[in-house]
């Protein structure tokens, strides 16, 4: 546990958010220095524990003297930087990434900030038409880069809406909600989980999360550990027990409680949060700014909680002989 | 890394084509049949295997030529060979358009169908080659404008690749007859200027050995003035060619006007070592073909400027990264390279001065995006070429994370000018703010197609007559000045004089010297589609802005031109302006930043879409 900071002390910087001067630490991003000033700033593809990959364009901000607007969530802060959060160029641009995120991508489970700005910029998700009705499984895995698919009306908004897809019993894959912030890959690559199971494939609008030629997750290098579910911003990726609930019509958030815990399994220590609904567990999570997990887990953290709700009385297959004591 | 591969196997063609790329595996660690005694004791792969990762196109370009498209079995094999994970190396390969993951003939037709052949009413039935050997496949421009339409034959097995202009009916049914298209190479007929009299070539400083000297032979090249300029900049040091380049005010000729002197130097003065130097050479504006030229017909050029760029910045290693759709290009400039290294211009000690310096040519296969430099480094590196957030500049961190200095191929040649002709006299051509010789690619509905040189100061007016006019004499409707990325400009402003100070000033751009001319039979409500279709089709989709602002885009001017508006006319074009607008502002790269431009222009300037109504 780093309660105190480790690293060398780090020069102080000015900049000037919004007309207010702050000073941050050398290597703090605009994001942060927005932060320190609580100036409100709409992230997507941005996370704590990940590298930002400023794929989104949605924290965009105006730097003086920069042609274009800049993402706060990537830049570092140079000293004497004057940046303007609340112009009519960086709202419009704002507004614009979000009209046509929400144009293409079923966003309705993205987290309350989402939605929260999605209101404040006044989000018009239909500015662009009626979106064309979803595509057949597998259509989109088969786009091929540079060779235009002609749609079969070209003038009404193009989408990616598809059927979920479901090829294991620990959880779905709803690319509809895809809005392809790369961190799922980053989770399952090198920030968390190095096991590269899924990249971005295709190009343009056809660019998709996918495995080596689209193999289901049970043929890819996938180890179950759920961290492309733990930073999904939009619910594309989901538990299989909160997406059959949901599809049941039976999820309840306000419902829900959560008990925080810490792993039995192994000794490392990870800090688990326990989704329960009408005492089941329906979904577990780790806190994003715990030092031990910084918000990933592995197949047993994340899914291996069915123990806790069997009951050896009920359930002789899960009654374990004392002969089988100790084997692994 | 603990990789999981595919189950699934090479075929001895695959396997061996990537042996012929990678050389062959150390051992059963990485991909060798037979497991030898030694596989029991050594491990094998790591960083070290990791490292090559650079390999990957090469690699895969090896796998696509020899079997037509990229099977589970030869990228599995690639993968482990590179120590690649499957899933990255399946998304590297359905990034590029001239990949192919899904078995198909082993002859792909990439039939050009953009601005330049559409304009040469390129209906010459090409869908009739398809059978069960032949796919036929539309294509973005392939630089092949001045002898429109064009297409290029990508051919599974030893045959190769080969570009084919003009197609007629006749050649098409020549072709389906005896299953043979050469590959024409119409040599300097698409540089007619240097074709023209001894008078006009005395004008020529970067097209003057187009046409005289053979550009297969180094001592042709060295008989005509080839380097001279290398070996000056040898006499004299770095620091002199440094501030020559320096004082010569030359600009970048890739669309940025970046001077070229401020970026060696930044290169130059990084304390990280190594530096690299890179040639872009994937020259995709649609409408552009003057790097081709200069590549088909004088390499030993190219390949001399950069020798002198790399020296000059404390390099080493050099890449030309070119465009995959140009064959014989890459052709000749492997040619060059090869000779100049036989004959000491390239290698361990450049002409006896001490100095190692070598190059590496890798090519591209199929996506606009990588003429983008960071999207370059990317691809180079074996990644997807995704554009990289920008600072840090490449000076600073560019190929494999190392400072790194990036001309096209016409700066570059431009360096050879101001070398031989020393800063003084090079900046006294031009205007003061523009110097130098410009190269401009006519193309469209023009007399005599082709690569013409001007000094830049010349006004579009004086750049069209010098190409005979318009074709037939025919009145002109517009002119696309600076290619899909540049914008429409109407017959009222032939008299702007083409520099860059003149096209900030007038809100224009000469991006990549495109001149395209649309007669007054021209549709230019198609031309705009298509150019929106081209930034669909080859944004890389990284940035939202970008990968689904040219989505609407193309659907709203579809909407326009079918009478099926959301609200009124003046509701898209307001759209139109948005989504114009979050591009130039918020995207990544130049292509989502210039994505709007040459729509916009045409809607605003010319009253294409009923623009003028509003």
């Amino acid at each position: 546990m780093n309660a105190v900071p480790l690293e060398p002390p780090r020069r102080l910087l000015s900049i000037s958010v919004d007309g207010v001067e702050a000073r941050v630490p050398e290597g703090a991003t605009i994001l942060d220095a927005c932060r320190t000033q609580q100036v409100d700033t709409p992230t997507l593809c941005y996370a704590d524990n990940l590298t930002p990959v400023n794929a989104c364009r949605v924290c965009v901000v105006e730097v003086e003297g920069s042609r274009t607007l800049v993402p706060a969530c990537s830049r570092q802060v140079e000293d004497g930087m004057v940046v303007a959060t609340d112009t009519e160029r960086v709202r419009r641009s704002r507004t614009l990434v979000m009209e046509l995120l929400a144009s293409s991508v079923e966003m309705n489970l993205a987290s309350p900030d989402v939605h929260r700005w999605m209101a404040d910029y006044e989000v018009r998700a239909d500015r662009f038409g009626a979106p064309m009705p979803p595509l057949p499984a597998g259509a989109r895995d088969a786009r091929e880069p540079g060779h235009h698919h002609d749609p079969q009306d070209p003038t009404v908004a193009e989408g990616v809406a598809q059927p979920v897809k479901i090829d294991n019993e620990l959880y779905v894959r709803d690319y509809s909600r895809c809005i392809l912030c790369y961190k799922c890959v980053e989770a399952c690559g090198v920030d968390a989980q190095n096991t590269f199971a899924i990249a971005v494939a295709g190009r343009g609008f056809d660019a998709r999360i996918s495995t080596e030629y689209s193999v289901g997750l049970d043929e890819s290098a996938c180890v179950y550990c759920g961290n492309c579910i733990g930073v999904c911003p939009t619910g594309a990726l989901m538990f299989t027990s909160e997406h059959e609930m949901r599809e049941a019509g039976t999820w309840d958030e306000q419902e829900q409680t959560v008990t925080n815990t810490i792993c039995p399994y192994c000794g490392v220590g990870c800090e688990l949060e326990l989704h329960v609904q009408d005492n089941e567990i329906v979904k577990v999570t780790s806190p994003a700014d715990h030092s031990v997990t910084n918000g990933h887990l592995c197949i047993k953290g994340r899914f291996g909680f069915a123990y806790v709700q069997a009951r050896r009385d009920d359930d002789p297959t899960r009654r374990r002989k004392p002969t089988e004591r100790g084997a692994s | 890394m603990d990789l999981k591969l595919m189950q699934a196997d090479p075929t001895a063609v695959e396997r061996s084509a990537v042996d012929e790329v990678l050389g062959p595996p150390d051992g059963a660690w990485d991909g060798a049949v037979e497991r030898t005694a030694l596989d029991h004791r050594v491990a094998r792969g790591g960083h070290r295997a990791r490292d090559d990762r650079h390999l990957l196109l090469p690699a895969l370009h090896a796998l696509q030529g020899a079997a037509g498209w990229i099977s589970r079995g030869g990228l599995n094999y690639v993968c482990e060979r590179l120590s690649v994970p499957p899933a990255e190396a399946y998304g590297v390969a359905t990034f590029y358009a001239m990949f192919s993951v899904e078995e198909r003939p082993p002859t792909v037709v990439h039939g050009c169908d953009d601005l330049a052949c559409r304009l040469a009413d390129a209906d010459h039935g090409l869908e009739r080659l398809a059978s069960k050997d032949v796919t036929v496949v539309p294509s973005p421009c392939l630089g092949l404008c001045e002898r429109a339409p064009a297409l290029l034959i990508q051919r599974a097995g030893d045959q190769g690749d080969s570009s084919v202009a003009p197609v007629t009916a006749d050649t098409l049914e020549d072709f389906m007859r005896d299953g043979v298209w050469a590959a024409t190479d119409a040599g300097i007929e698409s540089a007619p200027q240097a074709a023209d009299g001894r008078a006009a070539r005395n004008q020529l400083r970067l097209l003057r050995r187009l046409g005289i000297a053979d550009p297969t032979s180094i001592d042709d090249y060295r008989a005509h003035g080839g380097y001279e300029a290398l070996r000056l900049a040898l006499e004299h040091g770095p620091e002199w060619t440094l501030r020559e380049v320096t004082d010569a005010k030359l600009l970048g000729r890739g669309g940025a006007a970046f001077p070229t002197g401020v970026k060696w130097k930044a290169v130059a003065e990084q304390p990280a070592h190594p530096h690299y130097f890179v040639c872009n050479a994937d020259e995709s504006e649609p409408g552009t073909f003057k790097d081709r030229v200069v590549m088909e017909q004088d390499p030993f050029a190219v390949v001399e400027a950069l020798t002198i760029a790399g020296l000059t910045t404390g390099c080493e290693q050099a890449y030309i990264y070119i465009r995959g759709e140009y064959p014989l290009a890459t052709e000749r400039l492997t040619n060059a390279i090869e000779e100049a290294r036989r004959h000491g211009f390239l290698g361990d000690d450049v002409m006896g001065h001490g100095a190692p310096f070598d190059v590496e040519i890798r090519r591209g296969a199929g996506a606009y995006i990588c003429g983008e430099e960071t999207a370059l480094f990317n691809s180079l590196e074996g990644k997807r070429g995704e554009p990289r957030n920008k600072p840090p500049f490449p000076v600073q961190r560019g190929l494999f994370g190392k400072p790194t200095g990036i001309n096209n191929v016409e700066t570059l040649i431009n360096v050879l000018e101001v070398v031989r002709e020393g800063a003084q006299a090079y900046a006294e051509i031009g205007t003061p703010g523009s110097t130098g010789p410009r190269l401009f690619c006519l193309s469209g509905d023009v007399e005599r197609p082709g690569v013409y040189e001007h000094e830049h100061g010349v006004t579009l007016r004086e750049v069209i007559d010098a190409a005979g006019g318009v074709r037939g004499g025919r009145p002109l409707k517009a002119v696309l000045l600076g290619g899909a990325a540049g914008g429409f400009v109407g017959p009222d402003k032939l008299d702007v004089r083409l520099t860059f100070e003149d096209a900030r000033a007038g809100g224009y751009t000469l991006g990549s010297g495109v001149v395209m001319l649309f007669d007054e039979g021209a549709d230019l409500t198609d031309a705009c589609l298509r150019i929106a279709r081209f930034f669909r089709d080859e944004s890389c989709g990284q940035c939202v802005p970008c990968r689904v602002g040219t989505v609407r885009q193309e659907e709203a001017l579809h909407r326009l031109v079918q009478g099926r508006t959301l609200g009124s006319r003046a509701d898209e074009f307001a759209l139109l302006d948005d989504v114009a607008q979050v591009m130039r502002d918020a995207s990544i790269c130049g292509l989502g930043q210039t994505a709007a431009s040459a729509v916009q222009s045409a809607i605003a300037s010319l009253g294409v879409f009923g623009g003028d109504a509003i």
